[in-house]
């Protein structure tokens, strides 16, 4: 193939929190900050910038790429902002990774933010402008009625319980329960908990749902001579794959995420594994709701159709599981700042393959991890695929 | 060991004040099949990935990427969205293909501009909401206090600025694509309203609707379509400081900056020897000057003199925005870039009918993001 081989040689990450007192630019130099220092580096080092950030509406910034470019550390410095909703904070590792692999540059710091408490009153309501301004505006859907939507189709299709569901909250927030950056941690929490939480839109109660959260992740870049100078262990990006369906969700099937599923063959093929199952070790597929997680898995050819909820409920996705899913603590447990949720998926990888990852470790020093985002409406999928 | 690339496919819709007729993805098709016919492919067989550019708050749609698959022939593949200029996205598909994982990849902009109720409102919500926002400017008036500085600090003259427009306006009469040619006079652009001074409102461009979209290809790629490849030599880009506060004011750094980068990737070091043609950024007409310099086709304070005695005509020694510039063709919201690239292409393809310029080997693009963000890109390019 020839190409230029891309590692991760650093990573950091603020607590992701309810509401941060620091600016939306604050939460990107923090996490900037802390990936720089894991890696002994300075902004003198970094040739360019990515930034990752979803909706303007949540800082209420037009351009809020251009705003928040000092605070990512761009300051006269080649900087681009990509863009796939909620998918963006593993697609932001993607844009630094052909940013180098392209040979124009051989260091990229990746930022990732989001500031979701300055919306008022709701950070939902940066969402109902999503929608079609023709077709579907004057409904006035919002997020969580779609989602219900999907994870109703998904539960009838494959007569999935919402019992089969609520274990993968339960499995997430008492994972995160280990993670020091956690919002949502709890090391006690029951199947009982989810199913008698507030029904927000049914059949998704609030323990289904990850929070609104504040939070910024950083990662470092670099081509292969100059990450063997700064690490001994450089976490290899071995696949990446990304792919956006139509905007017409109405006509989609829900109960299965095609756009997922080609995502990860496209990073599946550039890593040359044939048995995803067997070669990755570890998974961090977006869990937004419990049951993204599931359906997440099956897109990713990790489970059979309607089958995943039986990997959960035989606890093969735990964390001492045969195939450790969300070891972070994911989405539900850690938080939910879209971007840089993400992110905290490619920081957990890099952190869990060097055997850095504490008390969330993953015993039998995995080889192998796959990271995945979902967003948009229902639409995109995107994957990172990283190895030592 | 990376491929070159080049473009081997441009298509656009417009450019008009309004399309009252035609949604922006009405736009972006006619763009679209334009683009995939010149260069000879099927966007469902050939092109392997897609990359738009595009603001949330120009379309008036949170998270617009939802939306740009489906006119582009792009559904159920590899696209995103970069939140740039069209030059932005021209580098990004660049790297793409340099990659080596990707052959064919196609490149959207689109201004849906005479949608825009508020669009001064829109821009002002680009300032720092802490620091700026409270003040009210409107983003005329940051450019004007810029080009303040600008004639300040290097001696450049308003007439000066008057002739670009004068310039740009008459090179507009020459393309059927732009709707603003106009045979004016400097006394004539002097005359109009002030915006904010010594800003006028005829050295401002205006908005248009359009659409356009171009396919990139590796060189094996590009050997195998119909299309005349024009390559990319490099790309640069940059962004200075956000903060009006501490940014060197009457020089454009991120121009400067992009074209040291291009330049380095292009190989060669002083433009005016290797350039033959020139399209940058005139949202406003000192901006022309500002680009020209920071460039390096000129030092500080001559690009006006340069303009007042005919050296970026279309004859000149540098032609500068033969196409009519965004003052002559409309500014495109986040396509501005791509209508610069747009003119270089044609042009270096020989295909640029009553303007088309003799002799050409090498052009060079040149965007900004516009008020209040002092970032932009350059692209370099040969036939």
């Amino acid at each position: 193939m020839g190409m230029r081989k891309v590692a991760v040689v650093g990573a950091g990450m603020t607590k992701f929190v309810r509401r941060a007192q620091e600016t939306a630019k604050e939460l990107c130099w923090e996490a900037a900050r802390l990936a720089l220092d894991s890696s002994e580096l300075t902004m003198d080092d970094i040739e360019t910038v990515c930034l990752g950030t979803a909706p303007d509406a949540f800082d209420g910034v037009h351009m809020n790429g251009e705003y928040l470019s000092d605070g990512a550390g761009a300051w006269r410095k080649p900087y681009m902002r990509s863009y796939v909703g909620g998918g963006t904070g593993v697609f932001v590792p993607i844009q630094g990774w052909y940013h180098i692999a392209s040979g124009l540059f051989d260091t990229c710091l990746v930022v990732a933010e989001e500031k979701m408490s300055s919306y008022y009153p709701h950070a939902q309501a940066a969402f109902l402008t999503i929608f079609d301004h023709t077709t579907e505006r004057p409904l006035k859907p919002n997020l969580l009625w779609i989602f219900a939507l999907e994870m109703n189709r998904y539960m009838h299709t494959y007569g999935i319980s919402k019992e089969d569901i609520a274990r993968v909250a339960v499995k997430n927030k008492r994972n995160a329960a280990d993670h020091p950056s956690a919002l949502l941690g709890d090391p006690n929490i029951t199947v009982e908990d989810v199913l008698n939480s507030e029904v927000l839109a049914w059949p998704v109660n609030r323990f289904d749902v990850s929070p609104v959260s504040d939070g910024a992740v950083a990662i470092i870049l670099a081509a292969e001579h100059v990450a063997k100078r700064i690490t001994d262990k450089p976490v290899w990006i071995e696949g990446v794959g990304w792919n956006l369906d139509t905007a017409h969700w109405t006509n989609r099937d829900l109960a299965y995420p095609r756009y997922v599923e080609y995502a990860a063959r496209m990073a599946y093929d550039m890593a040359g594994i044939r048995e995803p199952r067997k070669e990755i070790n570890i998974v961090e597929p977006y869990d937004p709701f419990d049951y993204k997680e599931l359906h997440h898995l099956e897109g990713l050819l990790l489970a059979d159709r309607g089958k995943a909820p039986q990997l959960v409920a035989d606890g093969v996705t735990n964390r001492d599981g045969d195939m450790p899913v969300c070891p972070s603590g994911g989405l539900l447990g850690v938080g939910n700042p879209i971007a840089a949720a993400g992110l905290m998926k490619i920081a957990e990888l890099f952190w869990q393959l060097r055997g850095e990852a504490g008390k969330r470790q993953v015993p039998g020093q995995p080889k192998r991890g796959l990271a995945q985002a979902w967003g948009d409406l229902m639409q995109v999928g995107t994957v990172v695929i990283m190895g030592r | 060991m990376n491929e070159r690339v080049a473009i081997v496919g441009v298509g656009w819709s417009g450019f008009r004040p309004v399309t009252p007729e035609l949604s922006y993805k009405e736009l972006t098709y006619a763009a679209a099949v334009r683009a995939y016919a010149d260069a000879g492919v099927d966007p469902r067989r050939d092109i392997e990935s897609f990359v738009t550019v595009a603001e949330d708050f120009n379309e008036g749609t949170s998270i617009f990427d939802e939306y740009t698959p489906d006119q582009l022939g792009a559904v159920l593949k590899p696209m995103h969205t970069i939140t740039g200029d069209g030059l932005h996205g021209l580098a990004t598909a660049y790297m793409l293909i340099r990659t080596g994982q990707f052959n064919v990849v196609a490149v959207e902009g689109h201004s849906k501009a005479s949608n825009i109720l508020t669009l001064p409102e829109i821009t002002a919500y680009a300032q720092d909401p802490v620091i700026n926002r409270p003040l009210r400017f409107n983003s005329h008036f940051i450019a004007g206090l810029e080009m303040n500085r600008y004639l300040y600090e290097t001696g450049a003259t308003q007439d000066q600025c008057a002739a670009v427009v004068v310039k740009n306006r008459r090179n507009a009469l020459t393309n059927p694509s732009a709707p603003y040619g106009a045979d004016l006079t400097v006394d004539d652009i002097l005359a109009g309203p002030v915006l904010s001074w010594p800003l006028g409102s005829r050295q401002a461009a205006d908005h248009a609707d359009g659409a356009i979209v171009m396919v990139l290809a590796s060189e094996s790629a590009a050997r195998q379509l119909a299309g005349t490849p024009v390559w990319i030599l490099g790309a640069g880009w940059c962004s200075d400081s956000p903060a009006l506060e501490n940014r060197e004011w009457a020089q454009a750094v991120y121009a400067r900056q992009s074209a040291r980068m291009a330049y380095r990737q292009a190989g060669f070091s002083n433009p005016k020897q290797v350039v033959d043609l020139v399209e940058v950024d005139d949202t406003y007409a000192y901006k022309e000057l500002q680009a020209l310099e920071a460039l390096g086709f000129y030092r500080s304070g001559e690009a006006g003199i340069a303009t007042e005695e005919g050296a970026t005509q279309p004859d000149g020694e540098i032609p500068v925005n033969v196409s009519g510039g965004s003052l002559g063709i409309g500014h495109l919201l986040d396509a501005t870039g791509l209508a610069r690239a747009l003119e270089v292409v044609l042009q270096l393809r020989g295909e640029a009918g009553s303007r088309q310029l003799d002799g050409l080997e090498v052009g060079l693009a040149q965007s900004w993001r516009g008020v209040p963000t002092a970032s932009g890109a350059v692209i370099v390019m040969s036939n």
